[in-house]
């Protein structure tokens, strides 16, 4: 029992089935992530004033991740091209490609982008506290210059100050983990002592007023942060830290997903597509076709929509 | 290409039983793992019905709280006591587990059951052979679907046995309830008393309060009924996805030769606008459970505010969040999933009156152009479920506006199904009965949504029973009243057999009184103003207001509503029990026991792997029913010519 139009064009719409089924599916992406994305807006339309991080992101790695989907993306192309001109050689070889520039994607993502996050450290300072951390803010000038005000300090956690059983003691922290670790023994965090980032190591200088490009180094000045002075959040930039790296985590951890997953196909149809080659080498070519389809959809989110709103906004 | 002609092994018997080893895919390949849209269709279908049936149960344990308040529940009480430790202490109701039965009733009904039962069982079975096809574009994507909702469904009973029990912030799951219920250190105790802590795992921070409160919860902290149910929903949502792009495909690509546009069955269209609508309405809501997962397991605050305070603690996240980015992105997919409800069991009843009138449905084109208006404007009408949320009266305007003029197709569809009665030479079969008695029932439930439809009047009645009497009309005598004519009507295809006519009768009857008894109280309760979502039913509200209105009691209802529900039970015995009985001892029934038009009757009875016997074209409309001087008074669509009667006209497209 065949289903007619699995290869061939149906006449009437000039698709075969799976092009069809991939560009439906394809819709029902946009208005996945569409969803998230209006999430996006929403939650930065409503945040306060200066609650809204700006330079979080790492912008050259970020670009040149970029560029790594933008080459994916041609290589299968050409992947594709060599299976209708039957050069089954070159298709093993730019899908290969392929796969390649798709892993390293992941990689630069999950052992860069996102553990330079988690090693650094946020405080929320309370309204009615800023004043005490003034030489850190600098939130007179920029009140003059009618900018919001500054109401986080970011940097590298150095050391905590752990209350337990009625004694204070300073303690060293290589990672969150061991705060996490003294909270669980019994021990209450009074103080954090960040080596802060530059902006705060030297807040009225105006090259500070915007947010840089370059991901931002903790400099050598430590900034002690009393507990009680803390607003909400103190911790690492984990996606509970603020509503920014939330939907930042979730959003590109979501297109991560989706980049594992065309890796899995790719390298399906890389590692056994000989047989339906050999058998049907316009439904391999035509498989190859509606993955990269797919893979475009990917690529184009990418550009278009997850680098643009992060990176560079 | 044309591959409409199945292998012919089996014609000389009825069954699936294949005798040739080399098509033979042994039991698991044939009934569970199958890739055939039938057998699929019926997996679908028997677990909606489950679901359905496990759905009601849940409603008629609420119904004993409604009536008899903290009551003991004799002898089932005891046996749920055991089962479900800590949810009905002494065999009383807690106030915990009413909520989880509210929110599982609702969830399971909805989503396990009318959606599955009308789009993916329905649909699958009879599609694809009403266009004349061998099978789905994607059959294996089909039995990858079909696995998904089994497992999303099966997640969702799971939870039930799970600490803390089922989820319980309502089928909508209204964020922050729903972000912070059952998490460990804010379960709140009820009647329970002090729990025991469990240390919670700390994962990227998640919410602080057992060390504010000195004691956790027995809830588990991923393992909770709320987090299951986001899980349970995005396979649910994922099997949707996966479904609508089949199905869309398969309309598109493989009709029959001849089959045009115009000459589908109104059923197929119906199903190729509601598969349109879970294709683009679902993602959003996937969206949206993911971001709720995120806040449960990853401690954000996506619809978490600033400033929140549970139980009288301000709780430790960064605020900053939305609880009504939830809502809006909920309604969005919740809107356009009450038509995906309503518009299969449109497309059946259109089937089923067409058939039975032995007379062409009146209006077609119209109602062909009122499903696509229908569900244009489905999307763009989903904040009328949040005017109580300080819209603007700009916004609130355009929704009122755009809620107004979506009764328009609706009354397009169901007038013309009303008009098509018209001068028919009724036959009332079982599925006519259905088919008849939905356009009232349907008529009320769309009738009193209309006053909801205003701001100012949904103002008074939001969150009251009037809503639930309001949409229960809709689904209830309703849409499942369309899905049981379609049971009725297609049972004979699948099986072979005929339902029994008596006990169906009984199962109509009994079942139309009961639930006008059950539901059309509810619209009266509201309309004096009592609250939905009251576990205790509304004890405490004749001490605030004037229960009476017209001078008749309110409250006082709930006892004859919930015998009502318990009686309506009772009346689904006799449809179970014949479900089960007829598959082996119902009338045999040929190909075309209704004497039907279309391409499903066109093909045995049950139709073999490949489901035609030759070769399909079709030359006419789906409802050729007494042409004018034609020998018989129907004419499938695949006969080329009529003898007697006057030759078709070629088609216009």
């Amino acid at each position: 029992m065949e289903i007619p139009y699995e290869v061939s064009a149906r006449p009437d719409t000039g698709l075969y089935n799976a092009k069809f089924g991939m560009w439906l599916f394809l819709a029902s992406e946009v208005m996945l992530f569409g969803g998230l994305f209006s999430g996006y807006i929403f939650l930065r339309l409503g945040a306060d004033p200066g609650y809204w991080p700006h330079g979080l992101l790492n912008v050259p790695v970020g670009t040149f991740n970029t560029i790594i989907l933008v080459i994916s993306s041609m290589t299968v192309v050409v992947a594709w091209a060599a299976l209708k001109l039957r050069q089954w050689g070159k298709y093993k070889l730019y899908m290969a490609i392929t796969i390649l520039l798709s892993i390293l994607f992941l990689i630069i993502k999950l052992t860069v982008e996102w553990p330079q996050k988690f090693e650094h450290f946020g405080v929320f300072i309370k309204p009615e506290s800023a004043a005490k951390y003034e030489q850190y803010f600098g939130n007179e000038r920029l009140a003059k210059v009618g900018l919001p005000p500054r109401h986080e300090i970011t940097g590298h956690l150095h050391e905590v100050e752990a209350l337990k059983d009625g004694k204070t003691e300073e303690v060293k922290i290589e990672s969150w983990s061991e705060v996490t670790k003294l909270e669980a023994e019994g021990s209450k965090i009074v103080g954090y002592k960040v080596a802060v980032d530059p902006t705060y190591a030297d807040p009225n200088n105006p090259v500070h007023d915007h947010p840089s490009f370059l991901y931002p180094k903790p400099t050598e000045k430590i900034a002690t942060i009393e507990a009680a002075d803390v607003d909400t959040i103190a911790g690492p930039f984990y996606p509970s830290h603020s509503p920014y790296l939330a939907v930042y985590f979730t959003i590109t951890g979501l297109h991560g997903l989706h980049v594992l997953g065309g890796i899995v196909v790719f390298s399906y149809f890389w590692l056994f597509g000989h047989k339906l080659y050999r058998k049907n080498p316009e439904h391999m070519a035509n498989r190859v076709e509606v993955a990269g389809l797919y893979w475009h959809f990917v690529d184009l989110l990418w550009i278009m929509v997850v680098f643009p709103v992060f990176y560079l906004f | 290409m044309d591959t409409t002609i199945a292998h012919s092994h089996d014609e000389h018997h009825h069954d699936d039983h294949h005798g040739h080893d080399h098509h033979d895919p042994g039991f698991w390949r044939k009934y569970v793992f199958s890739t055939d849209h039938k057998t699929i269709g019926i997996q679908y279908g028997l677990s909606s019905l489950t679901f359905l049936f496990l759905g009601f149960c849940m409603m008629m344990l609420m119904r004993w709280q409604l009536a008899f308040p903290g009551k003991r529940l004799p002898v089932l009480g005891d046996l749920l006591a055991n089962l479900f430790p800590g949810q009905m202490p002494g065999g009383i109701m807690s106030p915990d587990f009413y909520n989880s039965l509210g929110a599982m009733h609702g969830t399971i009904m909805v989503f396990l059951g009318i959606v599955p039962l009308g789009f993916a069982a329905f649909g699958n079975y009879v599609m694809p052979l009403q266009i004349g096809a061998v099978d789905m574009t994607f059959p294996r994507l089909n039995m990858a679907s079909f696995w998904s909702f089994f497992a999303g469904g099966m997640l969702m009973m799971l939870s039930f046995f799970l600490p803390g029990g089922a989820a319980k912030s309502g089928w909508t799951s209204y964020s922050p309830l729903a972000s912070t219920a059952d998490q460990a250190g804010l379960h709140i105790p009820g009647f329970l008393g002090k729990i025991e802590h469990i240390p919670h795992l700390h994962i990227f921070g998640s919410i602080y309060l057992d060390d504010v409160f000195g004691a956790g919860a027995q809830v588990l902290p991923f393992f909770n009924g709320q987090t299951l149910w986001l899980l349970g929903m995005i396979l649910l949502i994922i099997s949707s996805l996966l479904g609508s792009v089949n199905f869309i495909a398969t309309i598109v690509q493989l009709r029959a030769p001849g089959m045009t546009w115009m000459r589908l069955p109104f059923f197929v269209w119906a199903q190729l606008i509601t598969a349109f609508l879970l294709l683009l309405a679902f993602p959003p809501l996937e969206a949206a459970g993911l971001m709720q997962f995120m806040d449960r397991v990853f401690g954000t605050s996506f619809f978490l505010p600033s400033g929140l305070v549970v139980q009288n603690v301000p709780v430790h996240i960064s605020g900053g969040g939305s609880p009504l980015l939830w809502q809006h992105l909920f309604w969005f997919l919740g809107h356009p999933e009450v038509y995906i409800m309503i518009l299969p069991g449109i497309g059946i009843v259109a089937e089923v009156v067409a058939n039975n009138t032995r007379k062409p449905l009146w209006g077609y084109k119209a109602m062909v152009g009122g499903i696509f208006v229908l569900g244009f404007l489905s999307f763009i009408v989903w904040a009328h479920h949040m005017y109580l949320t300080g819209m603007g009266s700009a916004v609130s305007a355009f929704f009122q506006a755009t809620t107004i003029i979506i009764s328009i197709p609706s009354v397009i569809l169901l007038a013309s199904l009303l008009i098509s009665l018209w001068g028919g030479a009724i036959r009332f079969t079982l599925p006519m009965m259905f088919a008849t008695a939905f356009m009232p029932m349907f008529g009320i439930g769309g009738l009193t949504g209309i006053p909801l439809a205003f701001n100012a009047i949904d103002l008074y009645l939001h969150d009251t029973y009037y809503i639930i009497g309001h949409f229960h009309y809709v689904v209830a005598p309703g849409a499942l009243f369309s899905l049981f004519a379609g049971v009725y009507h297609w049972y004979p295809k699948a099986t072979g057999r005929m339902l029994n006519v008596f006990w169906g009768r009984v199962h109509f009857w009994g079942s139309l009184v009961c639930l006008n008894a059950l539901f059309f109280p509810m619209l009266l309760q509201g309309m004096i103003g009592m609250h939905r979502r009251w576990y205790d039913g509304g004890l405490s509200y004749p001490l605030t207001s004037n229960q009476h209105v017209m001078g008749l009691p309110g409250i006082e209802w709930n006892l004859e509503m919930s015998i009502a529900a318990w009686v309506l039970g009772l009346f689904q015995i006799p449809f179970i029990i014949n479900f089960s009985w007829s598959m082996t001892h119902g009338e045999k029934v040929g190909t075309n026991p209704w004497d039907a038009t279309t391409l499903d009757w066109d093909t045995p009875s049950p139709p073999p792997h490949g489901n035609f016997t030759k070769p399909i074209t079709v030359y006419r409309g789906p409802y050729e029913y007494s042409v004018p001087g034609a020998e018989k008074d129907f004419t499938p669509q695949s006969e080329p010519e009529v003898p007697g009667a006057a030759p078709v006209p070629a088609p216009a497209h």
